[in-house]
């Protein structure tokens, strides 16, 4: 055993090197913080494109001297309420119903409502949805022009309100709805990561396989330690990376949310942290044995690709389990979830997420550990089993039944 | 001195293989091969390609594993166990490109147990007692095929093993390196290591291997001594004279045939003297006379079949990609 888990560590050694050392992985780290950083901006561009484009408009008909009070209101309003509509000032054409049905016509400069008569008796002309919408905004205008006209017939003028401010750190909000969205979002993170991650060693398999180093290996070494040094050492470069882009992630929230007031899970942001890369290594491990497996039976990326579909698919499967269960985690169905093996990472983490209880992860630990072993065990044995054999090359396994 | 030196081997054999079977799919690879490979010889295993002389190889290593049959390497049943003792040069060459040179032979020396740094340091020596010391810390993408095979037979050679194992090592080699490695093969067993190599080429077992098995077929034709092999054909005599009539005539075998001027036939049971004595009584007036002894590639064809002697005349897959 002890020869086995060195001989692991020098291929894991090897390859983490080579790996790392290399300017493909420079473009491995940048993918996804390039892929951020422009989704970022472009949906920030869009949002506000989108706030301008999608912000309602109220037209009020009326000359722009009789409007001067409600412009006035409008103009110190907007600057101290969020959310109110466009204001437009619209020159009256003596036919106040029809001029509001073609401003709310208007193909380029469509009022979403219109306001007309606001001096004798306002009225308020559009959907009944825009005016059910817009009525406490259009209100709270004219109130603040009636108010500035008695205040301007008494004389007085508007008293101006100075007001001390005491910053503290937000205080924590522990609820039961903010733990389930740290389990999702945990559950979610663990997949995107694992399924992105995972798949490399597909393609290291193939690589391996192709510039013939395998036999030097499998001379050497078990087939096993082989299988568990490609995944450790990929597994590596997963943590190296994830290091980097939550350092950098973590960095950025800290700096925009100051951290006091993401909601806290059940265990704790510690103890969660090391789960969460605890469940990240079983996931990982458990989806790259079956991955390298698979990939020990493909000799093309191609035949990877063909072979890998149904590993993807059914993790797509699986997350929906996870993820179903987020709620009832102590139901049948949550159990199944946490005693499958390929589902209980992600249940897991959302356990932690929601109860403070440590000892079920330890059980699920050594219980997905078990697995890993096994699933390792079992990729190592198809692999030895038929495909370092010499001479003609041999039909991939789907394909042999139909041979001729 | 490596740990494995410290491992001292009771047995005579260095390899024994009982038995070994291997099936792919409907091909029967190896069919029932039994091999005992003496401590501290160079042996070698002819046979054309496909005859199944690298699954042979592959089973004896434990990189797969026999469907039925037995073998041990340096006394293992599991022959994985005796890997730190085991160097192996595959058919199909396989280093890693961005690696270099040293590394790659180090890593290789890890692989079967040296630590890293003593790897390096040992890389270094043989590199420089190769004439390669200037490609030490070069990519092996940058190196040519003969430099790149050299790398990789140093690797299999850096942590002094007991027992060396060599498929085709010859392939792909140009006449100099091929002196080359015959060389090194010689000195690895002058140190005490047992060599086993597989090849195509009867001239290099000829000229190294005190021991050969014929494969063919996946199964075993011959194992013996080279000179066995050789012994299985009687010498042939090539004749000519100056009378082409006479009462000497008699003297010669009836299954002689005539060659041009020369006669040819295999050396009679009673030896030459009778036969010599009758063309000298006879005036037969011996222009020339020699004695030839068969070479292992006429052995092979009688053991093989001159079909499968024609097959050892195709190349390798690595000599046909080359």
């Amino acid at each position: 055993m002890m020869r086995l888990f060195k001989s692991a560590m020098v291929i894991a050694r090897r390859d983490y090197i080579a790996t790392v050392w290399s300017r493909s992985f420079l473009f491995f780290l940048l993918g996804p913080l390039i892929m951020g950083t422009f989704g970022g901006v472009l949906g920030n561009i869009g949002n506000r494109v989108d706030e301008a484009a999608l912000r309602p408009s109220v037209a009020v008909i009326a000359d722009a001297n009789d409007a001067a009070p409600v412009r006035a209101a409008y103009d110190r309003l907007n600057g101290q309420v969020n959310g109110l509509p466009d204001l437009r000032i619209v020159a009256p054409t003596g036919k106040p119903d029809a001029q509001a049905q073609s401003l709310l016509a208007d193909g380029t400069k469509s009022a979403t409502i219109v306001l007309a008569d606001w001096q004798t008796k306002p009225r308020l002309i559009g959907p009944q949805g825009q005016i059910d919408a817009l009525t406490p905004d259009i209100r709270l205008i004219l109130e603040a022009v009636a108010t500035d006209g008695a205040l301007k017939a008494r004389g007085v003028t508007r008293p101006e309100i100075t007001l001390a401010t005491t910053a503290v750190e937000p205080t924590r909000t522990d609820t039961s709805a903010n733990r389930h969205v740290v389990a999702r979002m945990g559950q979610l993170i663990l997949f995107v990561l694992t399924l992105m991650l995972a798949g490399m060693l597909l393609s290291n398999l193939v690589e391996e396989k192709s510039n013939k180093v395998i036999e030097v290996l499998a001379a050497a070494v078990p087939v096993d330690a082989i299988f568990l040094g490609k995944m450790v050492a990929m597994l590596s470069v997963s943590l190296t990376g994830i290091a980097i882009w939550g350092g950098i992630l973590a960095g950025g929230v800290i700096a925009r949310f100051g951290g006091g007031g993401v909601p806290a899970p059940a265990v704790g942001w510690g103890v969660f942290a090391v789960l969460g890369v605890l469940y990240f290594v079983m996931n990982y491990m458990i989806l790259g044995g079956l991955f390298l497996g698979i990939g020990a039976q493909a000799s093309t990326v191609r035949e990877v690709q063909t072979l890998s579909m149904p590993v993807t698919m059914a993790q797509l499967a699986i997350f929906a389990l996870g993820s179903a269960v987020v709620n009832d985690v102590d139901t049948p169905l949550g159990l199944t979830a946490a005693l499958f093996p390929l589902s209980s990472p992600i249940a897991m983490i959302a356990r932690a997420a929601q109860d403070g209880a440590l000892w079920p992860h330890l059980l699920a630990l050594l219980w997905q550990s078990l697995w890993v072993a096994l699933i390792i065990r079992f990729a190592a044995r198809r692999f030895r089993k038929g495909v370092l054999m010499s001479g003609a090359q041999r039909r991939p396994f789907w394909r042999r039944k139909t041979a001729a | 001195m490596s740990k494995g030196r410290e491992f001292v081997v009771q047995s005579d054999y260095a390899i024994e293989a009982k038995g070994l079977v291997k099936r792919f799919g409907d091909t029967l690879a190896v069919d029932g091969i039994d091999l005992r490979i003496p401590t501290g010889s160079i042996y070698g295993v002819l046979g054309p390609n496909g005859a199944g002389k690298t699954t042979t190889l592959r089973m004896l290593l434990g990189i797969i594993d026999p469907d039925s049959g037995e073998r041990h390497v340096l006394g293992h049943k599991r022959p994985l166990e005796a890997a730190p003792l085991v160097g192996y040069l595959p058919e199909e060459r396989g280093l890693y490109p961005s690696m270099a040179s040293r590394d790659a032979i180090a890593f290789m020396g890890a692989l079967r147990g040296l630590p890293l740094k003593e790897g390096r340091r040992r890389a270094d020596l043989l590199l420089e007692e190769h004439g390669l010391g200037h490609a030490a810390k070069r990519p092996i993408r940058t190196l040519s095929k003969g430099m790149a095979q050299t790398v990789q037979l140093l690797g299999c050679i850096l942590h002094e093993p007991r027992v060396i194992v060599l498929d085709e090592p010859f392939s792909g080699l140009d006449a100099l390196n091929q002196g080359r490695l015959e060389g090194l093969i010689r000195r690895q067993r002058e140190n005490g290591a047992t060599i086993l190599f597989s090849t195509h080429v009867i001239a290099h077992a000829e000229r190294l291997c005190e021991r050969i098995a014929i494969i063919a077929g996946g199964k075993v034709r011959f194992e013996g001594q080279v000179d066995e092999a050789r012994d299985r054909l009687r010498p042939q005599v090539r004749l000519r004279t100056r009378a082409t009539e006479g009462a000497w005539r008699s003297a010669i075998p009836d299954d002689a045939r005539l060659d041009g001027s020369d006669w040819r036939f295999e050396l009679p049971a009673s030896g030459i003297e009778p036969l010599l004595k009758a063309l000298v009584d006879g005036n037969a007036g011996i222009e020339s006379l020699s004695i030839e002894r068969p070479g292992l590639h006429d052995a092979f064809v009688a053991i093989a079949g001159a079909e499968a002697a024609a097959e050892m005349e195709q190349p390798t897959q690595l000599e046909a990609a080359a």
